[in-house]
């Protein structure tokens, strides 16, 4: 058959799969170029003729010149995080990651987001050092040259803020992107030795059972662990994406937990105390305990439970004309692995399941992809995720229902509450406009 | 990609057991003497476990705060650039402030975080009199004490907090 012809039954097979135009996931998935090629092109009315190709001012002479740590185009400056606190106040500065802006599963460190609550520390890391002592047989001071020599092990890991989606806890919808409601969390390789690695040579004393982890910067930011998550998976991080810790995420040496609240992951690590008790510091009995809708407040939540958002669309990516589209967004867990990704574009009446983008890797971001072909009509946008565990994101109906609403409309830059991880709806209105709503 | 090892823990304990060294790993790291780590030994445990020799009563703090923390915290904690140290209200919204008063657990707390990260453009050049003293009159003017009470080692860890049992652990098996 001509590929003309295949590609023409390829479009005509594109299974309709749930209301307002999802199509199936696996549409692009088995077919071969000359038809992934017309169906991206795919729209209603067939788009008028391009124009005659000619060379551009770039294509007719040599190029600049190569730079040790290369930069990204000109043309992509303007991408970058959103700052908090951009002067510098005495006070917490938060960046977020412009998800809409960027695609695949791992953050660009130079847009990972970071958190500094009293500002980001200028360490030296020849002067740097790791002390592990407390309920251990050998206190030991390690040097980032010497974990340097140690075994050392990759892996991929989000890590979320605790705070990540607080507007969503808003009784009414914020209007703000991606990058604002969701910007708190990223994901990267992580390179570095394994805790236990460290501890089997501390030893370590059978009534330890936490672990106060403590930073070297002003506030000596200190959060306790359990004994459990150090011999599970732990790492004391010492590379991102291949590259030493960006300054913001912990340089030189950060205490990853994956899975685990972003405050846990301790930065700038200096020291690790073997405990029988958990330290109560300030930022585990106040900051990242979330209060319920009884009075009561959850203390040491740990985990990121199962979540997930769409990317694109979503505010500030118009749609331009009916036709096709690509919806994509990220899924993740601190339990394990995405299983499913469900999506709906007509709130929730109806759902297709998404393609996953390989490879599923536990407690990282997972790409899901769904073909849609958008008729010019109001349509709103879910994507609800399963992780390997069977653990699903709540409805929203159900999360307030169990974790509540706030009584006024917070500013988007606060922190009403935390560990939100229920559905995200983008209503899509006949100009192509994308707004936040609840559905 | 690592995956669980659940044979560390067991390793650990008979290594401990035997007293034997480790002779598998790097062994890179250099011992040291825990006389050596007491200057950034300062986790304070809810018990008390870790507060220093020394004390302080609310009226000696009073004079320190004024002079070192009411220019972010307002005068008598009651709020400026930085949060109020002092009061509170209830806790009937989700968005309710937490304060001292109002939501922390542990009176351990105040001194610790007080000790380690304050005041903000100078962290640990408080003498641990000094923070007992601001813990004092912090814990005074809130009425979680006495105005006379003196805090040190043995009387801090005995403040019950109000909302000392306000808490739920969300995952207990994760501990």
């Amino acid at each position: 058959m001509e590929p003309r012809n295949r590609a023409k039954e390829e479009l005509e097979r594109l299974e309709v799969v749930a209301g307002n135009g999802l199509l199936d996931r696996r549409a692009f998935l088995r077919s071969g170029a000359a038809v992934a090629g017309t169906v991206m092109g795919y729209t209603f009315v067939r788009p008028a003729a391009a124009a005659p190709l000619a060379d551009e001012p770039w294509s007719l002479g040599p190029g600049g010149l190569s730079r040790p740590y290369q930069q990204r185009s000109r043309f992509e400056e303007k991408i970058g995080r959103t700052l908090s606190n951009p002067n510098g106040e005495p006070r917490t500065s938060h960046a977020r990651t412009p998800h809409h802006l960027i695609n695949g599963t791992i953050t660009p460190n130079g847009l990972h987001f970071t958190i500094v609550h009293s500002g980001t520390p200028d360490i030296d890391p020849d002067k740097h050092r790791l002390v592990i002592h407390g309920l251990v047989k050998q206190p030991l001071v390690f040097t980032l040259d010497t974990l340097a020599r140690y075994p050392m092990v990759s892996r991929f890991s989000f890590v979320e803020c605790g705070g990540n989606s607080a507007p969503m806890f808003s009784k009414e919808p914020i209007q703000a992107s991606v990058q604002a409601l969701h910007g708190l969390v990223s994901c990267s390789e992580w390179t570095g030795v394994r805790l236990s690695t460290l501890l089997e040579e501390t030893g370590i004393d059978p009534k330890a059972k936490w672990i106060v982890a403590e930073g070297a910067d002003s506030l000596a930011l200190s959060r306790s662990v359990p004994v459990k998550k150090a011999l599970d998976d732990a790492m004391i991080a010492l590379y991102q994406n291949g590259e030493r810790l960006m300054p913001g995420n912990g340089y030189p040496m950060r205490l990853l937990l994956p899975g685990y609240e972003g405050n846990m992951n301790v930065k700038f690590l200096r020291r690790l105390k073997l405990v029988e008790q958990p330290a109560m510091s300030y930022y585990e009995t106040r900051t990242y305990s979330q209060i319920l809708p009884n009075g009561k407040a959850f203390r040491f939540y740990f985990l990121q439970e199962v979540k997930s958002f769409i990317t694109h669309p979503s505010p500030g990516l118009a749609l331009r004309g009916p036709g096709f589209y690509e919806i994509s967004g990220i899924a993740y867990s601190g339990n394990g692995r995405i299983s499913k990704v469900m999506v709906s574009a007509d709130g929730g009446r109806s759902w297709g399941e998404a393609a996953l983008q390989a490879p599923v890797l536990s407690k990282a971001f997972t790409r899901f992809r769904m073909p849609w072909r958008w008729d010019g009509g109001p349509a709103v946008l879910q994507s609800r995720a399963w992780d390997e565990g069977g653990n699903v994101q709540p409805t929203r109906a159900q999360f307030v229902a169990e974790r509540g609403e706030t009584r006024n409309i917070p500013p988007v830059l606060g922190f009403p509450n935390q560990h939100y991880n229920s559905l995200t709806s983008w209503a899509v209105d006949g100009k192509g406009e994308v707004k936040h709503v609840y559905a | 990609m690592f995956t669980p090892r659940p044979r560390h823990a067991f390793v650990l304990l008979v290594a401990l057991g035997s007293g034997a060294a480790f002779g598998e790993g790097p062994n890179l790291g250099r011992p040291i003497d825990p006389a050596d780590i007491a200057g950034w030994d300062i986790s304070i445990l809810p018990d008390g476990t870790g507060l220093p020799p020394g004390g302080g009563t609310p009226a000696q703090g009073e004079r320190i705060f004024a002079q070192k923390c009411a220019m972010c915290h307002g005068e008598r904690g009651k709020g400026g650039v930085a949060a109020a140290v002092v009061g509170g209200g209830p806790i009937d919204r989700i968005e309710a402030t937490k304060t001292i008063a109002n939501f922390w657990g542990y009176s351990t707390t105040v001194f610790d975080f007080i000790r380690r990260a304050m005041p903000w453009q100078q962290p640990r050049s408080l003498t641990d009199n000094e923070v007992y003293a601001l813990t004092a009159y912090i814990l005074a003017e809130n009425k979680l004490i006495g105005e006379n009470d003196s805090m040190n080692a043995e009387t801090l860890p005995k403040v019950r907090m109000p909302n000392r049992d306000g808490f739920i652990i969300r995952f207990p098996d994760k501990i």
